[in-house]
């Protein structure tokens, strides 16, 4: 019964949905490409360097304790309501997930196999692009993944923080969209989830080397549960 | 030499005794352990009786089942087939908690207690038990100092500790409620030769303050021969191959799988179980300086050697001279050293080893006190061992039906 | 329905920031952090709303750590049951925390239990698996030197397992805290309480600078505070973990 009055909200606001979700995914890829791009290459080379475990743990402990909406409500007083501001949210509290999973998976390329590599006369870079970055891959891909969770799935607040636009808006204007509406955009938000962990799920196992393929404990270990 | 001697003829059945313990004997009664889902028992009708006071060694090789049929003792396993008793009460009609806290458990891996001190750790079972705590604070002390640990270990954790001292913990902790058995299951695998060899010779010297009725696990014959009252070999598939004091499992294996099993120099074996204080010692011809050479000398002739040991007033050995050189008063310059002494407590393995890197036919033995005890030489450890061997034959004799 | 949105479109054009007093002019201007603003509000919104903000949280953690309790223990006992929980605490867990809330609107209406019963889901995932986890990496030979020694089965549970367990169930209950502090903020979206709701107030008032960034600040200390919380309780509950070896 609640399926059908769903296809129907569906099938009646196809256009507003399709395009609060690219809303969506605009918000989504914008913050978390910007969120990998200070955190991998920083995380990456603190690892490689085997300096700053206390920066990159201690960032990845507070970023963890911070509200999302709290967070938010403060980039308020700077950015102001809209998207610039939301996506600032999101890039801070993407960034400590992502940084210390790169460290922790750079920093923890068992020294036997650098030293080797080193012992062949690879130089630190080339120990790092050939050695330590193929085998800190997978667990590298399983903190982008956590992370890549935790922004699409924070998105809706943007909506209670006045940026107009997104499948937050519809979530969170029971009022004009009805409850079947609020049902709707939030299976709408699980999907595109869902689609972005299974991306980074393949993503993750095609970096990981077939014969490791399997050993669940990798990701399980590696990367931070983070809920929205 | 006497005491030793006694020491030792006093054997090992007899430690039970000496401290007035509350030792237990161990049956089994035809016991077959067969897991669920496996054809092959891993136990298989295993009769046995370990005597009070005794200590077993169970040695196998992998897979044998040493560990099964001694978790069968505490029931760490069930078993159906077959009966345990100690001291006559089967272990199936106890109820399974109050059996084990009378049971002491050591283990190669020591399942020490991460999250408890050491002190905690030892008074696990006293707790239990609901000592008193002035009674287990006493017992702490008592048991640290008794496996050779300082007290101020009593506050550590156990990551604090070295392998070998946590090991000492784990034995200290079995001993906690004093139990009359001790299941130990290869509780010195993971240690150092070094420090295995120095915890073999404190659990002895252990052994033989509070009796215990002790069964071990080993994957070391040398082990099970040094620790052993009785060795008992098993067979792949749990059976029984041979049940018998060290000595006898060296001379006389029961057949081609025990002589592999205790290894192809078991002769040697045998000599690392025996001591010098255990031969009859030949007598050494021996003089004081400036007592009469010629009356030395017709001593020396008289026994067929070609030295004498030339000795202070107290009877201690200072060197040798050749039986020529004794004309006139017995002149100490004339001596030439005697090089590396034997003593009583000396294993015949090692005073075989002296004797041949002194190239010497003899070796000289001295007492506690440094006086000369005697000689022994090659032949008269040869003689020992065939003594022996003698004897088991002869005893092999009875058995073949005529 | 609350409607904020709505409510922040239709209000008043100018700026309303109320208290403060005529001679405010740091409020009139919504300058950046009004001190004297948040001095004055402090004693009837700000402490009132971090209070509830507190015993929400504990509240939520409380339900959903003896649930979580509960359901290890049942599940580290029959194998079976680990699958369906895990499944079905995962699936929880995958759901945007507003839609959730808005969905029990619909349910349970404005109240108190909708606020409570999201918090609550979002902490089952990570107290079952780190319980769980936890016990079960109990080495198994301190387990047979436990059963040797002659420890009962609940003497085990409580004496060795859940002991060797807590540093893990702390870890969880610290990740748990740390997520309810922040979505606490999010509930006061469907019930008026904790310091969400001064953030939802400043932000209909036009974005209330003062009022955002001292909810927004205590929020944020809160989540920084219970983190840390956890953290000493770890260290002072588990002395003998400092020595675990490598
Ligand atoms: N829990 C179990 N379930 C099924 N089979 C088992 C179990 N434990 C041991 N076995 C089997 O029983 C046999 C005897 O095992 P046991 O552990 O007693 O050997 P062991 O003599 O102690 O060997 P090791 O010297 O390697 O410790 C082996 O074949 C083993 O595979
Ligand atoms: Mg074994």
């Amino acid at each position: 019964m609640i399926t059908a009055t769903v296809f129907q909200f569906f099938g009646d606001n196809t256009s507003l949905l399709l395009d609060q979700c690219v809303w969506t995914l605009k918000m989504f890829g914008a913050a978390f490409g910007i969120a990998v791009l200070i955190a991998v290459p920083l995380g990456v080379w603190l690892g490689h360097i085997h300096r700053g475990a206390f920066l990159a743990i201690n960032i990845s402990n507070v970023g963890r304790a911070l509200p999302s909406l709290a967070v938010i409500a403060i980039g308020l007083t700077i950015f102001g309501l809209g998207f610039l501001n939301v996506m600032i949210a999101l890039v801070i509290l993407a960034v400590p997930v992502i940084l210390t999973n790169a460290y922790v998976a750079v920093d923890g390329v068992d020294s036997d196999l650098t030293e080797a590599a080193r012992g062949m006369g690879m130089t630190g870079l080339q120990t790092l692009w050939r050695v330590e970055l193929p085998i800190a891959l997978p667990l590298l891909f399983a903190g982008m993944r956590t992370a890549a969770l935790y922004v699409v799935a924070t998105t809706p607040l943007a909506a209670l923080a006045g940026a107009d636009g997104g499948l937050g808006d519809v979530i969170a204007n029971q009022a004009s969209y009805r409850f079947v509406g609020v049902v709707t955009a939030s299976l709408l938000i699980s999907l595109l989830a869902f689609a972005i962990d299974g991306l980074f799920a393949l993503l993750q196992r095609s970096a990981t080397p077939r014969s490791l393929r399997g050993r669940r404990g990798i990701e399980a270990k590696g990367s931070v549960l983070e809920a929205t | 030499m006497t005491s030793l001697d006694t020491a030792h003829d006093e054997g090992p059945s007899a430690r039970s005794g000496a401290s007035g313990g509350t030792a237990a004997e161990i049956v089994f009664d035809s016991v077959t352990k067969r897991y669920a889902g496996q054809e092959q028992p891993a136990v298989d009708n295993l009769s046995l009786t370990i005597g009070a006071g005794e200590i077993c060694m169970l040695v196998g090789p992998s897979g044998a089942g040493k560990t099964t049929a001694l978790k069968l003792i505490n029931r760490l396993i069930d078993f159906e087939e077959g009966d345990i008793t100690i001291d006559g009460r089967g272990v199936r009609g106890e109820n399974v908690t109050a059996l084990r806290r009378g049971i002491g458990y050591v283990i190669q891996q020591t399942g020490l207690f991460p999250h408890m001190t050491i002190a905690a750790n030892i008074a696990t079972v006293p707790r239990l038990l609901r000592w008193d705590k002035q009674r287990i604070r006493a017992r702490i002390d008592e048991l640290l100092e008794l496996v050779g640990l300082e007290p101020e270990y009593a506050k550590r954790y156990p990551a604090q500790l070295s392998g070998g001292q946590r090991q000492r913990v784990g034995l200290a902790r079995a001993l906690a409620a004093d139990p009359p058995v001790m299941l130990m299951d290869e509780p010195f695998g993971a240690l150092d030769p070094i420090t295995r060899g120095r915890l073999q010779e404190e659990f002895l010297r252990l052994h033989a303050r509070v009796s215990k009725t002790v069964v071990f696990v080993t994957h070391d014959i040398d082990e099970a021969i040094k620790m052993g009252d009785r060795v008992c070999v098993l067979r792949q598939g749990g059976r029984l191959a041979q049940y018998d004091p060290p000595d006898v499992l060296l001379a006389r294996p029961v057949d081609e799988f025990v002589a592999d099993f205790v290894g192809a120099d078991r002769g040697l074996k045998r000599l690392s179980l025996r001591r010098v204080g255990d031969l009859h010692l030949l007598p050494a011809p021996s003089a004081r300086a400036g007592e009469d050479g010629t009356a030395a000398r017709a001593r020396v002739a008289e026994v067929g050697y070609e030295t004498l040991i030339l000795v202070d007033d107290d009877g201690r050995p200072q060197g040798m001279i050749g039986r020529d050189s004794l004309n006139g008063p017995v002149n100490a310059s004339d001596a030439r050293s005697i090089g590396v002494f034997g003593r009583l407590d000396m294993p015949l393995r090692d005073a075989l080893s002296v004797m041949l890197s002194q190239a010497g036919s003899h070796l000289v033995v001295v007492d506690d006190d440094g006086r000369l005890a005697g000689l022994v030489s090659a032949d008269l450890i040869s003689a020992e061992l065939a003594g022996t061997d003698a004897s088991a034959r002869a005893f092999d004799a009875d058995e073949v039906p005529t | 329905m609350i409607g904020i949105l709505a409510q922040g479109g239709s209000g008043p054009v100018i700026p309303d920031f109320g208290g403060g007093g005529a001679g405010n002019s740091c409020v009139r201007d919504n300058g950046f952090f009004c001190w004297n603003w948040f001095q004055q509000n402090w004693s009837d919104t700000f402490q009132p709303r971090l209070i509830e903000h507190i015993e929400l949280t504990v509240v939520a953690l409380a339900i959903g750590f003896v649930i979580s309790f509960a359901a290890a223990l049942f599940a580290y006992r029959y194998k079976w049951f680990d699958f369906p929980f895990t499944t079905f605490s995962a699936f929880l867990y995958t759901i945007p925390s507003l839609a959730l809330f808005q969905v029990l609107v619909g349910i349970t209406g404005l109240t108190l239990a909708t606020a409570l019963i999201p918090l609550v889901t979002y902490t089952l995932l990570i107290l079952f698996r780190n319980t769980l986890i936890g016990l079960q990496e109990v080495p198994d030979e301190v387990r047979e030197a436990a059963r040797g020694m002659g420890l009962t089965r609940r003497q085990i549970l409580w004496r060795v397992e859940l002991p060797l367990a807590l540093p893990a169930i702390l870890a969880g209950l610290q990740i748990a805290a740390v997520t309810v502090v922040s979505l606490a903020t999010v509930a006061a979206f469907v019930y008026d309480h904790g310091l969400g709701s001064p953030i939802f107030d400043a932000i209909n008032r036009g974005t209330f600078k003062t009022e955002l960034i001292g909810a927004g600040g205590l929020a944020i200390l809160l989540g920084i505070a219970s983190y840390a919380f956890f953290a000493v309780i770890q260290r002072v509950a588990t002395p003998w973990a400092r020595y675990r070896r490598a």
